[in-house]
């Protein structure tokens, strides 16, 4: 698909043969995640996350779809159905806590993912679609999983609905009608859940429907390389099967087994206990945050908080969405040729900083809103936005970058040239592969 | 120097055809994945079995002190119609009088109630056929020609015993599990 020298899908089974002229969907498969797409060799474990994210897809879906046959989307059994899954439908708890943490899961690899995208510039020409379409991805996750947390109709859960649908009240003018609008009324209740349970089936769909538009646009160029350098012949690229293939079933192994140390050993850790009262329109919780996911958000929100030209609500709000809109435009703020990081030794220092950043961000997205805390989220929001509209342009303009290596193959072997170097002469054979 | 020496081994078996140590991880890893996958689904059928809170309705307790000889009640038994008869003399009879192996489905009045309360029959009221409730139990309703139960849907005919003697369905109405916990409570499930 990617370059000339893909291997064309040739069924050998006469029934498969007989497929292939009719429905080519084992051609398309083979083309995509088979032996049929060549992939750099050179890839680290960063670009993982990909397939991992998939799989989270996955099982997201696989234990959403279950959950749905017992889950109860009217405001008054709501609760006591998911409590009913809980203690009554076999395996329900699995399900229920596969599920929530599967959320988080979904969540880490994806931010891996998506930090992988910025380190290497695979935002930069020509997977421009590509960068684009994750965020659009991302973007339907956070609705998908804003939407799923209220489902169970607790306090966390009600209050969250009322919450983030209030942001959309900061807009000057239609901001409340639109709320309204969202809420079907004037406060989260019967007419919210239902419409959060049928948009949270739906959105995952869509969200499968934009995986495949983002794979479809990674085949063009084919994909990235922790080198950055392009693809020139075929000595520099390996089948996706079976060497991915097994890569990547080997790396899903072990990152499952940490989803099940979260599903069986600490279900409840990223969770809120107060989720375990069912809603009250009456009471808010003393201290309401998002889950872990949203606190990098969250904290960039709540750090506005004086009237500038707009009122400090709407300024939280347009920053938080900025926030993520601005990385569409991020192609065109980050000029540098240079793609990968590696190569880049100032950039690279501003990157390690700019995760510390949104560590701190997310750190302080947790806590109360009181001094010092929201200071340091003023300082730390500041930074953000300065990373990318400040640092990055200026950066593409004065980094001395590091010669970039001539091809994959060469930076590969240089590295074997190292390897293979009589180092230890006492040591095992270097010449064991 | 014994990882070299394993290596060169397994690059002679290969070369003999014979089966490479990569073969075998690769069976045992797919074979690994195969098990955790079946273990997976497990939960993912298993929970569209009855849950719990079903399953904890599926005992009944039914005080059978007001129903007279002759009457039946119908009562609802996971979800299910539950017909209690108590049967009249005359009907034990002519319930008795029936030549058993003649019957599509040869059972005695005796194997189908208790000791000690062969006047009171029990059963489903779910026709063998195709499920529909057979008509028989409340006052008034058509028994069919055995005077039994008759179903409405396709025309099987039950006698007093409640024992399929006429039309489609293939087996007698089914006598759930039930004792008596007095004399006159029945305990059903």
């Amino acid at each position: 698909m990617s370059f000339p020298w893909a291997e064309e899908y040739k069924p050998k089974h006469p029934l498969m043969r007989w497929l292939d002229d009719r429905l080519p969907l084992p051609r398309l498969a083979y083309g995509a995640l088979g032996g049929g797409y060549p992939v750099p060799r050179n890839l680290n474990y960063m670009w993982n996350f990909g397939v991992l994210a998939g799989l989270a897809l996955v099982l997201q879906l696989a234990t959403g779809i279950v959950l749905a046959m017992h889950y109860n989307s009217n405001a008054d059994t709501a609760f006591n159905s998911v409590e009913h899954i809980m203690r009554d439908v076999n395996q329900g708890w699995f399900l229920r806590y596969a599920h929530a943490n599967g959320a988080s899961f979904f969540f880490i690899v994806t931010y891996l993912h998506i930090f992988r995208g910025l380190y290497y510039g695979s935002y930069k020409a020509p997977r421009e679609m590509v960068w684009m379409l994750g965020l659009v991805i991302f973007l339907l996750m956070m609705a998908t999983a804003f939407m799923g947390y209220v489902l169970p109709w607790g306090q966390m859960s009600f209050w969250a609905a009322k919450v983030i649908t209030g942001l959309f009240g900061a807009i000057p003018v239609v901001g409340e009608p639109i709320q309204h609008w969202l809420l079907g009324g004037f406060a989260p209740d019967q007419p919210t859940l239902t419409r959060f349970f049928s948009l949270h089936y739906l959105l995952p769909f869509v969200i499968a429907g934009v995986i495949i538009l983002h794979i479809w646009a990674i085949h063009i160029p084919g994909s990235g390389n922790p080198t950055g350098v392009d693809v020139k012949t075929p000595q520099d690229t390996v089948p996706f099967h079976p060497y991915y293939t097994a890569k990547d079933g080997w790396f899903a192994g072990l990152w499952m087994i940490l989803l099940a140390i979260l599903v069986f050993y600490l279900p409840n850790y990223l969770g809120h206990p107060v989720n375990y009262v069912p809603a009250n329109p009456l009471s808010t919780p003393s201290h309401i945050v998002p889950e872990w996911y949203f606190w990098p958000f969250y904290a960039i929100l709540r750090a506005f908080t004086s009237d500038f030209i707009l009122p400090a609500k709407l300024w939280g709000v347009l920053a938080m969405f900025s926030s993520i809109l601005l990385l569409f435009f991020l192609p065109w703020l980050d000029k540098s040729p240079v793609r990968s990081g590696a190569y880049r030794p100032m950039f690279r220092i501003f990157f390690v900083v700019l995760i510390i950043d949104v560590l701190v961000l997310g750190w302080l997205g947790g806590l109360p809103a009181e001094e010092p805390y929201v200071m340091l989220s003023q300082v730390a929001t500041a930074y953000y936005f300065a990373h990318f509209l400040i640092i990055l342009p200026i950066l593409s303009m004065v980094e001395r970058t590091k010669p970039l290596p001539y091809s994959i193959s060469e930076s590969v072997l240089h590295g074997e040239a190292a390897e293979a170097a009589p180092a230890d002469l006492t040591g095992a054979s270097p010449a064991q592969v | 120097m014994a990882a070299v020496e394993t290596n060169e081994g397994a690059v002679h078996v290969a070369e003999e055809g014979g089966v490479r140590r990569r073969d075998f991880l690769n069976i045992a890893a797919v074979s690994a994945a195969g098990v955790g996958g079946a273990a997976l689904l497990y939960p993912l059928i298993n929970q569209m079995n009855a849950s719990a809170d079903v399953l904890a309705l599926a005992q009944i307790d039914v005080d059978i002190s007001a129903i007279h000889a002759g009457q039946a009640i119908k009562t609802i038994w996971r979800k299910q119609p539950i017909f209690i008869r108590n049967l009249t003399p005359a009907e034990q009879a002519a319930a008795n009088a029936v030549d058993v192996t003649t019957l599509r489905d040869p059972q005695t009045l005796a194997e189908r109630t208790k000791d000690g309360h062969r006047n009171w029959l029990i059963t489903l009221g779910v026709c063998t056929h195709l499920g529909c409730v057979p008509l028989g139990a409340a006052e008034g309703e058509a028994r069919g020609e055995y005077g039994g139960y008759f179903c409405p849907c396709h025309g099987s005919s039950y006698d007093t015993a409640a024992r399929i003697r006429k039309g489609p369905a293939p087996r007698n109405l089914e006598v759930p599990e039930y004792e008596f916990t007095t004399a006159t409570t029945v305990r059903i499930g």
